[in-house]
């Protein structure tokens, strides 16, 4: 089937305004929109620029506005987009050239949450212990792969781009709720401050723009539940 | 733009970031990478990493040992092997401690599964020692190790691609050079000591496991300064990729209890494999798949089979097998099981077959996985450059770039993760003791000449051929002929096309001429380097006249001990022509034994 494929371009090197490139490919409803990009890219449009790797949703590198919603290029399929495919960079972080947006910003994000394991006490030879069901406590949170699909998609973020956003929130809580983790302390302070954890209003796009399929909005609920306790 | 650290770490990597973390404590280090570190290929490991722990049952080092040589076909260095599968045992300790978040068995300790070529020496049977979480353990091991270089305040130039190593007139590494992606300019890394931990080169062929990035850069950069290449005709088809895509499904599956069924609805690899069956060794079971398809037996007649995990099939072949828990019960698995332990896959089988693994047996086809080949270095990862394993001074390399070699003629399952943790580190060690007491070395004058030089052809190229149709070309022709199944007359065939694309290469002209972020110059240069490793690869496989783990010859098909018992190393002469050489293996645990699983 003949799909259309409407880009819409940045290069600052050379364009004064954003503007719209159109293309047709031939394609199977099985085909990924990261197909049609990189078919674009090889044999239409070689300045057609955005980033790729994996090509099957586990290295976050290909988020985009696949048809107005947060996707990554290689999990969505020409099957559900349909005929008509129209892509955008990310929201709120600037666009560096075309699909490729500067993801320094939520990078910077998302190391202020201390993302690492606190723990200052000398572990045994082995491993230490931890139960199924502890373990089991933050799984969800362990599958983020900071491909930004929900920050970029969160309307609290795009009103006030201090806010860290769920992706950071979710790595918090892969920590604050690790039974062997002592730094719940520390990050809860960070998370309460005014950009933190009560700016999420709730509003589930990140929870729809979830390629692992995390229940965001639930864990940033685990987190303000905790921090009232605390 | 002219940087100065001690150790530069090439690659971010499991082999890179563990480098990384180990030479940053003592020496001025930082992290190229052409990606951002999480969206290296480590992350998308899947079914675990090999340490014999003794979790779930018996297990000794020195099995995983035997293992690891026997799945070799007796071609990895046996000193190489032992010090892996030592090591592994604590490595993966020093990860939970870290913080990775391992599945957990019911008393708290890390859950381990079988896999493919992993036994009990003493009965044969598969043991479980794959150390895992859930299908997505090499996520959680790229994960954590960012997370610790975070921590410990790593130094990283995310998005530089390297184009060049630079090597000074006496012969010592210098550092290399980089594009900075963004900004289109060349920056030069003078370091004291080198660290290539680049990956490998899937894209070479049609059907991979493989990102876009495995292009083979830093191989084919090391190459084309004079380092020779060992083992290149030793690839990995990993047996169960998804139809047509390639996307890997992990040995994982076939841990718990996934068998492999022909289009007879039988279950063929006990014909293959009489004692593990669907557990032999990679290449064994990727060879039994294509010689099922060639008798007419793929599925409808097609050149696929099926993977089959729904519980009915497993449960059934559990108890024709009389399979056992280790407390003695039955095993018998439910599908909350299979969501449980398997829900990446799930995932991929739901996205991009429409399938659920619970209710449908699985279209596969071997994969293009794993370079067992590449730049050849010591127990300590260091660069060696001839047969008598002379040091190049200042350069290391780690990981699947890397040949140690641990992985001989074929890799065991979860043995990637376990090479790139122990030689990472050993990397990581070596090079900041090396950068410690080692004088800087001069840098070549106008160091970034030629990488500029190979940048300024491929932008002024004014020719009619189109990159994209090279290398759709290229991997076609390197799936058909330089595959599971070689002979000469394919090998001779792929090298004469070879040279063709070569030819072409040189004619090919790019429309984007920018600075800024300009990926089509990059794909152009990658393509160049995929054309030297693919027909490095074919001659060293043309070379060798023998059958051995992943390289098969239909008109050699039996093992040659008494003539290739032995690496091959490939030299590129000052012409470009490729010159065979080859290098002793090192034994002294294991005599050569015949290979039956």
């Amino acid at each position: 089937m003949k799909v259309k494929v409407k880009v819409r371009r940045f290069n600052p090197e050379q364009d004064r305004r954003p503007y719209w490139s159109e293309y047709t490919v031939e394609a199977e409803p099985t085909d990924r929109v990261l197909d049609l990009l990189v078919y674009i890219k090889g044999y239409l449009d070689g300045t057609l620029t955005f980033r790729r790797s994996c090509a099957h949703g586990v290295c976050g590198s290909d988020a985009m506005v696949i048809n107005g919603r947060n996707r990554l290029a290689c999990k969505e399929l020409v099957k559900d987009t349909g005929r008509n495919v129209v892509v955008e960079p990310l929201r709120g972080l600037p666009v560096v050239r075309d699909l490729v947006v500067d993801m320094e910003p939520f990078f910077r994000k998302y190391r202020s949450i201390l993302p690492f394991l606190i723990n200052d006490e000398p572990p045994p030879y082995t491993e230490r212990l931890q139960s199924p069901e502890a373990r089991e406590r933050f799984d969800d949170t362990t599958k983020c792969i900071l491909c930004a699909a929900c920050t970029t998609s969160c309307p609290s973020f795009w009103a006030n781009d201090s806010y860290l956003g769920p992706a950071a929130i979710v790595q918090a809580h892969r920590f604050i709720f690790d039974d062997r983790d002592r730094g719940a302390q520390a990050r809860l302070a960070i998370l309460a401050e005014a950009d933190g954890v009560w700016r999420c209003r709730t509003i589930y796009n990140c929870v729809d723009a979830c390629p692992r399929e995390i229940d965001i909005t639930t864990a940033i609920g685990e987190v303000k539940k905790l921090m009232l306790v605390e | 733009m002219i940087h100065r650290f001690d150790v530069i770490v090439v690659g971010a990597g499991g082999a890179g970031l563990m480098a990384a973390l180990h030479a940053s404590a003592r020496a001025k280090t930082a992290v190229i990478s052409k990606l951002y570190p999480v969206r290296s290929h480590t992350g998308t490991a899947q079914g675990g990493i090999g340490a014999a722990l003794g979790n779930m049952e018996e297990d000794h080092p020195e099995w995983h040992i035997f293992d690891t040589i026997k799945g070799s076909d007796y071609l990895a260095d046996q000193d190489a092997v032992k010090i892996m599968c030592e090591e592994a045992v604590e490595m993966v300790y020093e990860l939970e401690h870290m913080g990775l978040p391992f599945d957990r068995t019911p008393d708290g300790r890390i859950a381990q599964r079988p896999f493919g070529g992993h036994t009990n020496n003493v009965t044969k049977q598969p043991v479980r020692r794959a150390c895992h979480a859930a299908d997505r353990t090499g996520h959680m091991i790229l994960q954590t190790l960012y997370q610790q270089c975070i921590k410990n305040n790593v130094v990283f130039f995310d998005e530089y691609q390297v184009l060049d190593l630079l090597v000074n007139d006496e012969g010592r590494v210098a550092g290399v050079t980089a594009l900075h992606i963004d900004s289109g300019e060349l920056h030069v890394f003078h370091a004291k000591a080198t660290i290539f931990a680049t990956g490998g080169f899937g894209r070479l062929w049609k059907i991979t496991s493989n990102a876009y990035a495995l292009t083979g850069d830093g191989v084919a950069i090391a190459y084309r300064r004079g380092i020779p290449l060992e083992d290149m005709e030793f690839y990995q088809f990993h047996p169960t990729g998804i139809l047509g895509l390639g996307i890997l499904l992990t040995e994982g599956v076939r841990g718990e209890g996934g068998v492999l069924i022909n289009g007879l609805g039988e279950r063929f690899m006990p014909r293959y494999a009489p004692t593990v069956k669907d557990l032999a060794s990679r290449d064994v079971v990727s060879r039994a798949i294509y010689l099922e398809v060639r008798a007419g037996r793929g599925i409808n007649g097609k050149d696929y089979v099926y993977l089959d995990v729904r519980p009915e099939t497993v449960n059934k072949y559990f108890e024709q097998d009389g399979i056992k828990n280790p407390d003695g019960t039955p095993r018998r698995i439910t599908a909350q099981d299979i969501r449980r332990k398997l829900p990446d896959i799930s995932d991929f089988c739901k996205t991009y077959l429409q399938l659920d693994p619970i209710k449908s047996p699985l279209p596969i086809q071997p994969t293009a996985h794993y370079a067992m080949g590449g730049i050849p270095t010591n127990v300590n990862a260091e660069v060696v450059v001839d047969s008598r394993n002379t040091v190049m001074p200042g350069f290391y390399a780690a990981g699947e770039c890397a040949c140690v070699s641990v992985h001989g003629a074929n890799r065991l399952g979860t043995n990637s993760l376990v090479d790139i943790l122990v030689f990472g580190r050993r990397a990581g060690q070596s090079a900041a003791a090396y950068a410690a007491h080692a004088d800087w070395p001069a840098l070549p004058a106008a160091a970034d000449g030629p990488a500029r030089a190979a940048l300024d052809a491929i932008r002024g190229g004014t020719g009619r051929e189109v990159v994209a149709q090279i290398r759709t070309d290229l991997r076609a022709l390197m799936m058909d002929n330089v595959g599971v199944f070689r002979t000469e007359a394919l090998l001779t065939e792929a090298l004469s096309k070879l040279a063709d694309l070569k030819e072409r290469y040189r004619r090919i002209s790019i429309m984007d001429k920018g600075k800024r972020w300009n990926t089509e110059l990059l794909e152009a240069w990658e393509l160049g380097c995929m054309l030297d490793l693919a027909e490095v690869t074919a001659r060293a496989a043309l070379t060798r006249t023998e059958s051995r783990g992943a390289h098969f010859r239909e008109d050699f098909p039996e093992r040659d001990d008494a003539n290739w018992l032995k690496h091959s190393l490939a030299y590129r002469e000052a012409d470009g022509q490729i010159r065979m050489d080859t290098k002793p293996v090192t034994l002294g645990l294991y005599e050569p034994a015949k290979r039956v699983y």
